[in-house]
């Protein structure tokens, strides 16, 4: 008892080790991005314009005369503390308005996570029960498809095809104008915001403008999620206790959906929290596409408006919560699969 | 004795023979498979559009702005129509091919270099060297490729140069680890041993007898990335960071023909499509060659 305690003790410190060495990593990268690249910081803030005076205050502000070591200490202690400047663009702290647009991303990634497990794990177990037949093959080209799909021109084409052509859905932004400041904000998510306020208008409304987006995320990680459910089942369906079970007299729907696949959840599951992360970056051209105020669409107006803090801001943001998936899925792993534990 | 069966001879005389019979073995496994020939069809023809590019189209009409002629749908002139500026749609695709066939190579050449200069001494030495440079990798593998690549290019500028560093920087960890696994599988054969005993150095047997192994699921591994680059490319200029214009990128040109999609739908989607095809060639191709591979081993 005490030595499975212990090694689950020393399990979660390696964990820590490691994510807060990842951290280390992220945010050694986003600093010299931000302080090292760019040849005189302080000029991209003052511009070239600016006196002689302001120029070393500026420069005295930023630290720039101390040891990079020492900025760089600076740097991440402001960070832990969330503190990532502020945006040029919008005169907020990054953080403010990382967490005001961040809902907006979560929520379309997540529903695109949804379309992509529902379709893409029942696409797998069925492409590996046909192995090399037609259905198989059918299954694997369409995945290939996704993999090759440059996201931002499928959601072009979603638009003139569902929006502009027949109708189906609404077009691009997250509301139609009538409908703003109808509901409070709790959540940031409307869906979610919209059905606790019993605004079921609101609600049809916003699943219109978000379906087409998330459908077309969600194809891309169908993609990803058929393909590893494939493999996995694959490997499981040799194992000699599916023919022990099939043996038994088990119905061959039962051998193959209930004792093969709850054995491939636990690898699926690294799959799925990859999947969202990866889905995360998607995010950022989609939004670009469909005028979607999330994470992706700030990055790309501060960007242009050269906010390198609200950019570094949201890297770190995307970065933390990618190392947080790595983590969770991590542990997750550990909790449901007993072989992981104990040989460490 | 034909060349077939000169090639296919289970008993080659020589080193030469041998080699050679199993790339002509690989290859009709690969001439099985409809799919991968199909890609290897699109690759072969992309490659053959971009470097023939002066000869068949004319550069000027991929630069020349014709405002007359400006958003024309189709026709014998202009097969795939006109774009905002009344530069001829086709004709920039064919140069975008160019473009995004040099991202790929770059690409490739810096990201397989690193990858093998770190994952193979890590394999080969094992130990705290390979404690440090697998850690180092596993932090570059958390980094989400096209946010990076964002921030990179935001501060270095828009440019294709900018884009190449930004996507080679997130690109190389998987080479790295692949790399380490094929050193590993290998570090204890006895022709290794062999190599060891006869004083040949650690650099030596790494470059002569552990990196040529390694090589085959490498440039696998490369062909099925070259997918994943030309789209992170292609986001990218979509994005306004890769290349600038002029210059015909394909996900340039589709960002640009956003603002007439309702009315002019070709100006931006046939580019689109150039980048959706070239990938899925890329992609049929490898998937194919690791087909091949695995049957062969």
């Amino acid at each position: 008892m005490l030595g499975r305690v212990y090694s689950a003790v020393r399990a979660f410190a390696r964990l820590l080790g490691s994510v807060s060495l990842t951290f280390l990593g992220l945010t050694c990268v986003t600093f010299v991005i931000g302080r090292v690249i760019p040849i005189d910081p302080v000029l991209a803030i003052v511009g070239d314009k600016a006196s002689n005076e302001t120029y070393d205050r500026v420069r005295l502000q930023l630290g720039l005369d101390k040891p990079l070591m020492v900025q760089y200490w600076t740097y991440l202690k402001k960070l832990v503390q969330g503190d990532f400047g502020n945006s040029v663009m919008t005169a907020h702290p990054v953080l403010t308005d990382l967490l005001h647009v961040f809902p907006a991303t979560i929520e379309l990634a997540t529903l695109a996570l949804v379309i992509g497990v529902v379709g893409g794990i029942p696409l797998g177990v069925y492409a590996a029960v046909n192995r090399g037949r037609w259905p198989d093959q059918l299954i694997r080209f369409v995945s290939l498809i996704g993999y090759s799909m440059p996201v931002f021109w499928l959601g072009l084409i979603g638009l003139l095809l569902f929006y502009a052509k027949l109708g189906w859905v609404e077009g691009p932004g997250r509301l139609d104008v009538g409908f703003d400041d109808i509901v409070p904000t709790v959540t940031g998510m409307l869906t979610v915001d919209s059905l606790w306020a019993g605004e079921t208008e609101v609600f049809w409304n916003v699943m219109g403008h978000l379906i087409l987006p998330a459908s077309i995320l969600g194809y891309i990680s169908i993609a990803t999620v058929a393909r590893m459910t494939r493999s996995f089942m694959l490997s499981q369906l040799k194992q000699e206790y599916i023919l022990a079970a099939l043996a038994k007299g088990l119905s061959p729907a039962r051998v193959v959906w209930v004792h093969a696949l709850g054995n491939v959840w636990v690898q699926l599951i690294t799959v799925i929290a990859l999947t969202f992360g990866s889905l995360l970056e998607g995010a950022v051209l989609t939004e670009t596409v469909f005028a979607w105020p999330g994470l992706g669409f700030y990055l790309k107006n501060s960007l242009f408006a050269a906010d390198l803090n609200a950019v570094l801001g949201g890297t770190v943001l995307v970065g933390v919560v990618y190392i947080g998936l790595n983590m969770l899925s991590d542990v997750v792993y550990t909790l449901v699969d007993p072989r992981a534990r104990g040989n460490s | 004795m034909t060349m077939r069966t000169w090639l296919l001879d289970p008993a080659p005389g020589s080193r030469r023979q041998a080699r050679l019979g199993g790339w002509f073995r690989a290859w009709l496994a690969l001439q099985r498979n409809s799919l991968a020939m199909t890609g290897l069809a699109i690759v072969v023809l992309l490659l053959l559009v971009a470097i023939f590019a002066p000869v068949i189209a004319d550069r000027n009409l991929a630069v020349q702005q014709v405002l007359e002629d400006r958003l024309q749908p189709w026709s014998w002139q202009h097969w795939f129509g006109t774009d905002e500026l009344g530069r001829d749609i086709l004709t920039r695709m064919i140069f975008g091919a160019r473009i995004t066939l040099v991202i790929v190579f770059l690409v490739s050449a810096i990201v397989v270099p690193i990858g093998l200069a770190i994952g193979l001494p890590a394999g080969y030495f094992g130990g705290w060297i390979d404690a440090v440079l697998m850690r180092i990798t596993d932090i570059f593998l958390a980094f989400p490729r096209l946010v990076l690549a964002l921030a990179f290019a935001a501060a270095l500028g828009p440019g294709i140069e900018n884009a190449v560093i930004a996507i080679a920087l997130t690109a190389w960890p998987p080479y790295a680890r692949l790399a380490r696994a094929e050193t590993l599988t290998r570090r204890n054969a006895e022709f290794i041993q062999a190599a060891e005993l006869l004083g040949a150095s650690h650099l030596r047997i790494l470059l002569t007898q552990i990196l040529p192994l390694s090589l085959p699921s490498v440039i696998i591994r490369l062909t099925l990335d070259m997918a994943g680059i030309i789209l992170t490319a292609a986001g990218l200029g979509f994005l306004g960071l890769g290349a600038q214009p002029p210059s015909a990128e394909w996900g340039a040109m589709v960002s640009s023909g956003r603002q007439v999609l309702l009315d002019q739908w070709w100006v931006a989607t046939l580019p689109g499509l150039a980048i959706f095809v070239t990938s899925l060639g890329f992609n049929l191709l490898g998937d194919g060659l690791r087909d091949a591979a695995d049957s062969r081993s």
